[in-house]
């Protein structure tokens, strides 16, 4: 009988059993941020524990960092605080660290695969729920929280129970203006916030055969909003061509026999799955999100919801909750939706690809009145890569503000943040209540192109309306 | 550490399921470098009205249930991001265990190795116990962990934990750390095997 690649992965980094029966397991990549990681250091001081393989640790700063003046000191005292501990930090333990002023700092999960620290076969872990971003490569990769991160400072290894493996299949070709956000949105709708509780999911088929690694990342960074701790997508010619030619690739002779050894950890043929789920690619539609939850999504050509036409009680509550949060009108069309803020950037949709596929379109078009525009790329080499190509003069000309690297207004913790109940075109992950930085504050979900189109229209647009895509 | 075989305490139920880890404790608590200052930020947003910055009319508001040490809520409690701030903060709010229909993996794993118990049970259930604490809220609750029973007043329900949890609160290694550290030839060994090492 074959195996999964989780399996491949889960066996070699298996240490052994624990007296609860969890496994020992060892994690090849650890990478941190300034968020989750200070305390961690804080409990390795008072018991005087080491961190046991400092070479494979990497740290960045991104969700505190302002995107506009990021000159020292940083302007929030608080702020500037958790930067020095995780400078004093990786100093202290002889940590890897791509500060501000290494031109290569960048949310953590955009960072990993640039360097190309982010490779198959690897288990990678981070004090971060979209650590599974890195399973694109055929990694298993997932968020732990802060005392695990003592943990695998201390010991390279966490505990953890196996998980299940759900196979996510997508088969055939996007339609023209659909991109893998909404293939990611659509899969959510599908089976749910908490759907994939308990699983890995392999996301696999032609569709993902077809996608660029960027789009494979843009799916499974998304995979611990449908529930689902990690997910990974098998790797190929397109995950070792991304990865050619990256600082901490494999070089020289060592490349061809490490492309062998990751072409052998690829899931059998007959390998058995705990469930699988098939998708149509030609179903899927340019999607957004109408609540407060991820999985609350319908395509932009869809009516509200109405919870009259709830399945269930608790479904009615919810549908309920989320129009009075979202002050949205059940059964009205959700294109024509006004919005005050356009929002792109994210480890979701922050890369080179998004940018250049927003731009493509944006070029020409101009940002509607009253509309407060900003692009944050992912990385600083991102920021880099945009400039060369011109991109970041693309987007002021339309009227957005073009901002330095950071999580900015995924989740606010900069100064970059919604005021009053806002209501915001966003490419990040998450609609929850409050997330983009006011407690009423509204996010509204989509792919990039969606959000330049909103930005456009001054209102939610089906983006191959407003840019003629057909 | 110590053995966790039951918690005992009064309860408050905060409503709704799919509440993630932004509405347990929001972005803006987070600019700490230690969690010792957590308390205050527990569902803020939850219990402050944006509008006026008065407190709300929310369970966790009520003198009634100032002593709960119980959370009882819905499907999915603390989904989202994995971060370990928001049991911190419930913690440090003198709760002791959480009973929902199910929890999100992170939050469940990260508050078992707090030592705080998550344990699910039927939505019938929590509804009857969240009614009746409503009505009656000096009620004790007690979760025994090695039966799997909920029990006030002179009702009981099951509730489920998994075998790896049970085992680790009941015998009071919720925090694998000396385990782990105890194993340093077995992860060498491994390491040594892996290719990219
Ligand atoms: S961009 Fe958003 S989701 Fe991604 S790491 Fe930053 S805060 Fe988290």
């Amino acid at each position: 009988m074959g195996k999964t690649l989780y399996e491949k992965v889960w066996e070699a980094h298996n240490v052994g059993t624990l007296s609860d029966g969890r496994t020992q397991l060892f994690i090849g990549t650890h990478l941190i941020h300034e968020v989750t990681s200070p305390q961690a250091f804080g409990m390795l001081r008072d018991k005087g524990i080491k961190v046991k393989y400092p070479e494979r640790t990497f740290a960045t700063v991104d969700h505190i960092v302002p995107t506009d003046d990021q000159s020292s000191p940083l302007s929030d005292p608080l702020a500037e605080k958790m930067l020095q501990e995780l400078r004093k930090n990786a100093d202290e333990f002889g940590i890897t660290y791509f500060d501000l002023a290494s031109g290569k700092q960048g949310i953590v999960h955009v960072v990993g695969p640039e360097q190309g620290i982010t490779q198959p076969g690897m288990t990678i872990a981070c004090g971060d729920s979209h650590t599974a971003t890195h399973g694109a490569f055929g990694a298993i990769a997932f968020g732990i929280g802060t005392t695990q991160v003592r943990d695998l400072l201390a010991t390279q290894t966490i505990a953890m129970a196996k998980l299940k493996v759900r196979k996510v299949k997508v088969d055939g070709k996007l339609r023209p203006g659909v991109y893998a956000k909404d293939v990611s949105l659509h899969i959510m709708r599908l089976l749910g916030a908490k759907g994939g509780i308990g699983f890995a999911y392999e996301y696999c088929g032609s569709t993902f055969d077809n996608f660029t690694m960027e789009e494979r990342m843009t799916i499974c960074n998304m995979a611990i909003e449908g529930g689902a701790r990690c997910g990974y997508v098998n790797p190929d010619q397109t995950t070792f061509d991304f990865l050619e030619g990256r600082p901490y690739s494999p070089k020289g002779e060592a490349w061809q026999e490490r492309v062998e050894y990751w072409k052998s950890l690829a899931s059998d043929a007959d390998a058995v799955y705990d469930d699988v789920v098939e998708i149509n690619a030609a179903d899927i539609e340019p999607t957004v999100t109408w609540g407060v939850s991820p999985d609350q999504g319908i395509s932009i050509g869809e009516l509200i919801p109405d919870p009259k036409n709830a399945t269930s009680t608790a479904e009615k509550a919810s549908f309920e909750e989320a129009l009075e949060y979202m002050k949205l009108p059940a059964g009205a069309p959700i294109k024509g939706t006004k919005i005050d803020v356009a929002f792109l950037g994210s480890c979701t949709n922050g890369r080179l690809s998004d940018f250049r596929e927003a731009a493509k379109y944006l070029k020409g078009h101009k940002v509607a009145d009253g509309i407060k525009a900003i692009a944050v790329p992912g990385s600083q080499i991102t920021a880099i890569q945009c400039k060369q190509e011109g991109i970041d003069k693309v987007f002021e000309e339309a009227g957005f503000e073009w901002r330095e690297a950071g999580c900015s207004m995924c989740l606010a913790m900069n100064p970059d943040k919604l005021i009053g109940d806002q209501i915001c075109a966003s490419s990040s992950n998450r609609n929850f209540k409050g997330r983009q930085g006011s407690s009423i504050g509204r996010t509204v979900l989509m792919s990039p192109v969606m959000v330049v189109a909103a930005a456009v229209k001054g209102e939610l647009a089906d983006a191959r309306e407003v840019f003629d895509v057909a | 550490m110590s053995e966790i075989k039951t918690v005992v305490g009064k309860a408050v139920t905060v409503a709704g399921n799919d509440i993630d880890t932004d509405r347990i404790i929001p972005a803006k608590f987070m600019k700490c470098v230690t969690f010792d200052d957590l308390a205050e930020g527990m569902f803020y947003d939850v219990k402050v009205n944006p509008n006026t910055g008065e407190l709300t009319d929310h369970p966790l508001n009520a003198p009634k249930h100032a002593e709960a040490s119980i959370i009882l809520t819905g499907e999915n409690f603390g989904c989202g991001s994995s971060r370990e701030h928001a049991p911190q903060s419930i913690y440090r709010n003198g709760f002791r265990a959480i009973i929902a229909e199910s929890f999100a993996e992170i939050f469940f794993g990260n508050s078992i190795t707090l030592g705080m118990p998550c344990v699910s049970a039927s939505s019938e259930d929590i509804s009857a116990l969240s009614a009746y604490v409503a009505e009656n809220p000096e009620t004790e609750v007690s979760i025994d962990l090695e039966a799997l029973k909920v029990s006030y007043a002179d009702k009981s329900f099951p509730v489920e934990l998994p075998s790896s949890a049970k085992m680790a609160l009941t015998s009071g290694r919720f925090d694998p750390l000396t385990e782990l550290m105890s194993n340093g030839a077995a992860i060498e060994k491994t390491a040594e095997a892996l290719p990219y090492v």
